[in-house]
């Protein structure tokens, strides 16, 4: 366990803040930029009465320490029992403070929370699952899990996504912390927020309500898309699934999938596979991770992962389903064919 | 610790078996409050290793040192437990020991209602442990509730937690609430009721005040909590369908029940801190408490706004930006009469003269950082701030600031200030420093860095993490902090004991102090005092001692 602990301390300190990072203090959005500038008047207001209030204590405990080497030592110190002005200085001037904190918390709210929505808005809905995201894009016929795209936003031609979040099971909370603040996903109930990513690039979050045994890894990956790049993955999204019948194990495995009660949950559009349960499957093989970002979407991984789920993910929901080694082996070239 | 009386010549050896019958039978205000102190203590120790036990897992990223499963149950259970059966019954054992004494009275108002709360209170806590045996009913192994201690819905319905574990945790927190309501009637008629002569309202401790705020909110919040109990078991067993969402039932309604009362539950906690600090600060300034009106006050105030917080636990789950707003206000207001007292408290040290006795230093250490608790609760009161940090490892360190940093620090030094006048003996002042020290230096090494991983979003309840987001070095800060306060709290232990049967004999005021709990002996008789005292000021021993210059000439 050390040298696990040495190797990821160096690896930390090489690598830097890389594409990892999560911090809400490197905001990449503007919900998240008008949090951390109110969060900065925040933290300098309440480290300032930190200062203030811990330098007093620190004053008082070492002028008023109890000296057993002076002549009146053993005597009572004169007894005060309160003061009504020095009581009211110190009522007012916190009103104060809480009066202007909360002017300038109300105003982030409203314009957060009420921002109208323009015209070129992306809509998007999300559905929390036990333990992996589904994403639905309306307008353009899209279902996906997992790794959402949504384009850039531009500030002279804001082009932000609206997310429609509700849940199918428990509750989840999606979490882009350098996007946005969180918002809850949950059953029977609709929410909104709103994302627009200001530059190109991979953001990374997580569920941050509990929502069950394998909550640690319902990870979140939201891909910031330059504008022409997110026209070509939507092209490519709306496209038939793939079906490659030059390649015979695909070709098998296509049938064991469609054979096995995996159709019963997933979907791989204009086949016979239709469930809704778990993730769609039509384009997997075009996501960078499975297993709701856990791996790397590699052909060794997708095995080890459809031969025994909870190898990766402990709890998670898809049951292993006993395929041969053949099977596992012409599956996997199946799923891998679905670009 | 104290499971039998200090041995007096005159006194035979009483058979094991009488003792225990002794204890079992007891309608004492003292023995049942001692008996809420033993029972929470041993739950810190079994919640505190199952703390030990995820700050293991959570050293390093994507560890297997437990499953997810047992992870989850591990933090359920701490919290639960914590909460429910450490925090509550150890405020209520120094509230039922020592409010009779202050105020002059002989027992509680109802001594049996008394020994009944404490024994289903205690019931509750084993039938949660139980679990870990029969929580999986007739199916085989037993399995711990796993469903979060707020067990948010519709987690705890059937269909996503089958077996027996949820039951026990539902009836675990409605025997505990059942107990938890007993007592509060107790305390708020023995404080309305029972005080001696002389002791106005205007007079009465300011501990004594604090639990009755307490108390008071006792009432208003258990009661949301325990209907809410009741409807989940409905859900369960009966086919209700209050919280089963996939019946239109509403997960929203449960966290308002359980958030109503679960925000004041916090001051339920931190009003008995308050309660110490206000009688051990001013003892060891050797001044009177500054300000006691504006005291009594705040903590009515606190009682009062701590009821209208409660949907700050639900930044994120989309209320409209006017509910937000509200709760914002309502969530800052707070900190105005909490600001009062802390400044109070500076008030009283200043101009007096301050011994460091290992009980201060504790006191201190509550002042300090409950003044960080509450910045960092101005932090998470402003709602965009909290849609980033809530439920990420940030909460987990302000709560635990409050319910480490100032309510453990602020029991630890009522444990140093009552001891000697529960057992007749000091505790050592040497171990108690370095039980102060090595907490201190544990406590900030595991509480201050936790605030950082939250910051850069780690959330909480996972049972490990990715190893690329750069939580790791933070981490492991965090879990070696866990072994010094281990260090620290079995000194504190052998401390008791040791002190129990070595330490110094305390006499009846061995801090020379105010309150009329040192008038009598220690351990204090059956009776309590051998004839009702009189009072005529906030200080009766203060004016005996000086009779020249009386409290009295001044209220």
């Amino acid at each position: 366990m050390l040298r696990q602990v040495w190797s990821s301390i160096a690896t930390q300190a090489t690598s830097g803040l890389s594409s990892g990072s999560t911090s809400i203090f490197s905001p990449a959005g503007t919900p998240a930029h008008s949090v951390f500038s109110l969060s900065m008047l925040v933290l300098s207001i309440t480290a300032a009465i930190f200062l203030v209030v811990g330098g007093l204590l620190f004053y008082v405990l070492l002028r008023y320490r109890h000296r057993p080497g002076e002549k009146d030592a053993s005597q009572e110190p004169p007894q005060i029992y309160g003061s009504n002005q020095i009581e009211l200085s110190w009522t007012v001037i916190p009103i104060l403070i809480v009066v202007m904190l909360f002017l300038a918390t109300a105003r982030v709210i409203l314009s957060t929370q009420n921002a109208p929505k323009p015209a070129a808005a992306l809509d998007v809905t999300v559905i929390g699952h036990q333990f992996w995201w589904e994403y639905r894009y309306p307008k353009l016929g899209i279902v996906t899990a997992n790794e959402l795209h949504i384009p850039v936003s531009d500030p002279k031609h804001p082009t932000p996504t609206y997310l429609t979040m509700s849940s199918a099971d428990t509750d989840h909370s999606f979490w882009v912390p350098r996007l946005a603040g969180k918002m809850d996903l949950i059953p029977n109930r609709v929410n909104t927020m709103w994302l627009d990513p200001e530059a190109p690039g991979l953001y990374l979050g997580q569920c941050a309500q509990y929502c069950g045994t394998q909550h640690a890894k319902m990870l979140l990956r939201v891909y910031g898309d330059t504008p022409a790049a997110f026209a070509a993955w939507v092209a490519h999204q709306q496209q038939k699934a793939a079906n490659d019948s030059d390649n015979s194990a695909a070709a098998d495995g296509r049938k064991v999938f469609q054979h096995t009660a995996c159709i019963s949950c997933h979907t791989v559009a204009g086949t016979v596979a239709t469930g809704t349960f778990g993730p769609d499957l039509t384009h997997f093989a075009s996501r960078d991770t499975l297993a709701s970002g856990s791996v790397v979407n590699t052909p060794e991984n997708v095995r080890a992962f459809v031969e025994d789920p909870a190898h990766f993910k402990p709890g998670v929901l898809m049951p292993p389903m006993h395929l041969s080694q053949h099977d596992l082996d012409a599956v996997t070239a199946y799923l891998m064919t679905l670009k | 610790m104290a499971t039998q009386a200090i041995p007096t010549p005159t006194m035979h050896r009483r058979l094991w078996l009488e003792v225990v019958h002794d204890w079992v039978t007891t309608v004492d205000h003292k023995k049942i409050g001692l008996m809420y102190i033993g029972y929470a203590l041993i739950f810190l120790v079994i919640a505190g290793f199952e703390a030990l036990l995820m700050r293991v897992q959570l050293a390093v990223p994507n560890n297997h040192f437990v499953s997810p499963q047992v992870f989850n149950q591990l933090f359920t259970m701490h919290g639960t437990t914590m909460v429910f059966f450490v925090g509550m019954p150890i405020l209520f054992g120094f509230g039922n020991y020592l409010i009779p004494l202050m105020i002059g009275a002989r027992d509680m108002a109802f001594p049996r209602l008394n020994a009944f709360s404490f024994w289903i209170s205690a019931f509750g806590g084993f039938l949660l442990y139980f679990s870990y045996l029969g929580g999986s009913g007739l199916y085989g192994a037993g399995s711990a509730p796993d469903v979060g201690w707020w067990a948010y819905a519709p987690l705890t319905m059937r269909a996503f937690s089958p077996g027996h574990s949820t039951d026990y945790w539902t009836l675990a927190i409605l025997l505990s609430g059942v107990g938890t309501i007993g007592t509060a009637a107790n305390i708020v008629a023995t404080t309305l009721c029972m005080r001696c002569p002389g002791m106005k309202l205007s007079r009465m401790p300011l501990l004594v005040w604090l639990y009755l705020v307490m108390s008071g909110l006792v009432f208003v919040t258990i009661s949301p909590l325990t209907a809410a109990q009741i409807m989940l078991m409905l859900d369960r067993y009966l086919g209700s369908h209050f919280f089963d969402t996939q019946a239109g039932g509403s997960a929203v309604l449960w966290m308002h029940f359980f958030w109503i009362f679960g925000h004041p539950e916090v001051y339920v906690l931190i009003l008995p801190a308050f309660a110490f600090a206000n009688e051990i600060i001013p003892v060891f300034s050797r001044k009177a408490i500054f300000g006691y009106p504006a005291m009594v006050a705040a903590s009515v105030g606190i009682g009062f706004i701590s009821l209208s917080v409660w949907a700050h636990h639900m930044f994120t789950v989309g209320m409209t930006a006017g509910a937000n707003t509200f709760f914002v206000l309502a969530t800052m207001a707070i900190s105005v009469p909490t600001g009062i007292k802390i400044f109070n408290w500076l008030a009283t040290l200043w101009g007096g003269k301050i011994h460091f006795t290992a009980s201060m230093m504790f006191a201190i250490g509550f002042l300090f950082q409950f003044l960080i608790a509450g910045l960092t609760g101005i932090m998470l009161s402003v709602a965009p701030f909290d849609w980033q940090l809530g439920g990420s490892y940030f909460v987990v360190a302000h709560f635990h600031y409050v319910l480490v940093g100032a309510i453990l620090f602020m029991l630890f030094s009522a444990f140093y200030y009552w001891y000697p006048k529960v057992t007749g003996r000091m505790l050592s002042e040497k171990i108690g420093k370095w039980h102060f020290w090595i907490f201190l230096i544990g406590f900030h090494l595991t509480f201050d860095f936790m605030h950082i991983p939250g910051l850069e979003g780690m959330p909480r309840r996972i049972y490990t993490y990715e190893a690329d987001r750069g939580w790791m070095m933070w981490n492991i800060i965090v879990s070696s902090g866990a072994i010094f306060q281990t260090i620290g709290t079995l000194l504190f232990v052998y401390n008791m004991i040791w002190s129990y049967f070595k330490g110094d004999v305390a006499g009846p005021d061995p801090w020379d102090a105010w309150t009329l709990e040192w008038s009598t002996s220690s351990p204090p008789p059956h009776y309590n005092f051998a004839e009702t005292p009189t009072v005529e000021s906030r200080r009766p021993l203060w004016d005996l001692k000086h009779p020249d210059d009386p409290d009295s000439h001044y209220e």
